[in-house]
């Protein structure tokens, strides 16, 4: 496995260390220390501070919320990637170009932005949308557009016109040919954006803060409450960031299993 | 079903891909439509197709006299085979054959039992019907092509177009592939028009030959008769190597040294002459009553069926000759050696490059 085999290039071991060393300091080391951190509190401790009423609320306001603004994500950005790549029409590039801003702006911006927005469109429909669980899918689904736009773009840009053709010549309509031919090819990048867009939602803190308030309980707002308290609700900071981690692999985990059982049995292996 | 197409035009942007094409195929024949890449082939077969609008002004689109130009491609009864296949990766092989049947609206769509049955008939034509539950990315590329063509055939289709069915497939496999296609094409006597840049293919697999160069047709004739008479410059270079001559014209007569060739219209001014290399004969000594030209031997090809003999002129022009190994051992010809040259069979064109006939 180690054996060295001569490459055209040289650099192979000084890019290899730096990669190690980086991927090192940016993400290994911070995670091990943040479950160092946690392994002084004892197991009651923990299980007493991530399963408080607060936090447990917490949890599920900010997955909940999340996934439907993925979902949400999935649907709309679904659209708007096909309505890109498929259709020209004037100003297409800035319309693409727009799709990027949630990437570009700092979220205090895009937060502030929002919050100005929906206060004057609240009051004057008499709904209230700001500082309430409606502000907070708000804010995910407008962090998590462009995951899903990006990453199904390359994928609708790939279907090969000939697909399309062969269905046509066998009968089938346009409706027939999208569902049965087009969709289930594009179903791995939808479901990557998703996940990605999912992924940014539960930990976005930055537009939340603005325009749900910090009233709601919400994960990463809790988290940054308990770190300005004592030590005591330190300790429970860490416990819930511990919590998503893990959260988070099994996540990451499950999306990487379902995307191989999914692209499995038709990948082009060769 | 008989095809035809009359004053074909089309046209992407500036380029010109089909100048006024007429074509007559008729019911069961298999027809190649042969040239090199750009010279409108594809194009002529998308049209027939309905994948492919031709220009305004053009001429109807014919199926057994019935003018199909403003139907589409659903509606036509053609079935169509892709150089790549065009497989839908995320269904097996027998989803992939099933696909026409079951886009069929309820009214006419045949119920599960049936289709499996037909599926799997179809299967069993193009020997497949092992591989029913694999997946496209599972089969070799010879495999997958016979998948499409099952599925092209299980719509019922009245036209089988493929455009170059065999492009993507190994030497071996492309010929093993053509001999099959034609055993089915004699089993089902489906009309069939495929498109080929390789005159081998062409030659050996179609009834009839429509050879295309820069969006024309140029000739459409039976495989011998456009490799025997090739009614056009263009034909004659496409089917094969040739040898050029410069022929002399005087008075209607066409020679070629001192040899008389044939008789021609007063006024041709320009005789081109044309020898396969099959019909250039190589002798120690000059042959009398022809015309011989002296020739070095450059090199002898003798790994093949055939022997290939490139020779050079004094005048410095180079030469193919082929003849079969016997021969070869019989003349026991050499690098460097200085032999004759004399035309056995030679073709003539004329200034407008069109073949002039006897």
């Amino acid at each position: 496995m180690f054996r060295r085999q001569k490459r055209v290039l040289p650099g192979f071991r000084l890019t290899m260390g730096l990669t190690l060393v980086y991927l090192s300091f940016l993400v290994l080391i911070p995670f091990a220390g943040l479950i160092l951190t946690v392994g002084g509190m004892s197991w009651e401790e923990y299980w007493a501070g991530v399963t408080s009423p607060r936090v447990l609320a917490a949890f599920r306001l900010t997955f909940g919320a999340s996934f439907c603004a993925a979902m949400i994500n999935a649907v709309f950005g679904f659209i708007v990637a096909w309505v890109l790549v498929r259709y020209r029409f004037p100003f297409r590039r800035l319309v693409d170009a727009m799709v990027d801003l949630p990437f570009a702006m700092p979220t205090a911006v895009s937060g502030v932005a929002l919050l100005a927005l929906f206060k004057r469109l609240g009051n004057a429909l008499d709904v209230k949308i700001i500082f309430t669980e409606w502000g907070l899918l708000l804010a995910l689904t407008f962090i998590g557009l462009p995951f899903v736009v990006r990453t199904l773009q390359p994928a609708i840009e790939d279907v090969e016109k000939e697909l399309e053709e062969v269905s046509a010549s066998l009968g089938a309509n346009r409706w027939q040919t999208f569902c049965r031919v087009i969709f289930p090819s594009l179903r791995p990048a939808l479901f990557t954006g998703f996940a990605m867009a999912f992924a940014r939602a539960l930990g976005e803190y930055g537009s939340v803060v603005f325009i749900a308030g910090t009233a709601m309980p919400i994960v990463s707002i809790e988290i940054a409450k308990n770190l300005q308290g004592n030590e005591e609700d330190m300790m429970i900071a860490v416990a819930i960031a511990t919590t998503m981690l893990v959260a988070s692999f099994l996540i990451l985990f499950c999306i990487n299993f379902i995307q191989f059982w999914m692209n499995r049995r038709y990948m082009e292996t060769n | 079903m008989s095809i035809e197409v009359q004053n074909i035009t089309k046209s992407f942007g500036n380029f010109l891909a089909l100048n006024d094409v007429s074509l007559y195929i008729k019911s069961g024949e298999l027809v190649a439509l042969l040239g090199p890449s750009g010279s409108g082939k594809t194009t002529l077969l998308r049209i027939i197709a309905g994948l492919e609008e031709a220009d305004e002004g053009s001429g109807p689109i014919l199926f057994n006299n019935r003018n199909m130009k403003d139907s589409k491609i659903g509606d036509r009864g053609v079935g169509f085979v892709f150089q790549h296949y065009a497989l839908f990766r995320h269904m097996t092989v027998f989803e992939n054959v099933a696909f026409g049947l079951r886009v069929r609206p309820r009214t006419t769509r045949p119920d599960n039992g049936e289709i499996r049955r037909r599926v799997l008939e179809l299967l069993r034509l193009v020997q497949l019907d092992t591989q029913a539950d694999r997946y496209p990315h599972q089969l070799s590329g010879g495999q997958r092509q016979r998948v499409a063509l099952a599925r092209a055939l299980a719509v019922e289709p009245q036209v089988l177009l493929l455009d170059e069915p065999f492009g993507a497939l190994d030497a071996k496999v492309r010929v093993e592939l053509r001999q099959w296609l034609r055993r089915l094409h004699d089993e089902i006597h489906l009309t069939s028009v495929f498109v080929t840049h390789d005159q081998d293919e062409a030659l050996e697999l179609a009834d009839r030959v429509a050879v295309m160069n820069a969006g024309k047709i140029e000739q459409f004739a039976t495989p011998n008769e456009v490799f025997h008479k090739p009614a056009t410059e263009f034909v004659m270079n496409f089917l094969g190597s040739v040898n050029k001559f410069r022929g002399q014209v005087a008075d209607g007569k066409v020679r070629l040294g001192e040899q008389f060739i044939m008789d021609v219209p007063e006024n041709t001014e320009e005789a081109k002459l044309f020898v396969r290399p099959h019909e250039l004969q190589i002798s120690h000594t000059k042959v009398p009553n022809s015309f011989n030209l002296r020739a070095v031997i450059t090199r002898i090809h003798s790994a093949g069926a055939r022997v290939r003999v490139d020779l050079e002129t004094h005048s410095g022009d180079a030469m193919t000759a082929e003849m079969t190994h016997s021969r070869l051992s019989e003349l026991n010809l050499e690098n460097g050696q200085d032999v004759y040259i004399v035309p056995s069979n030679i073709h003539v064109f004329g200034a407008d490059e069109h073949a002039i006939e006897e």
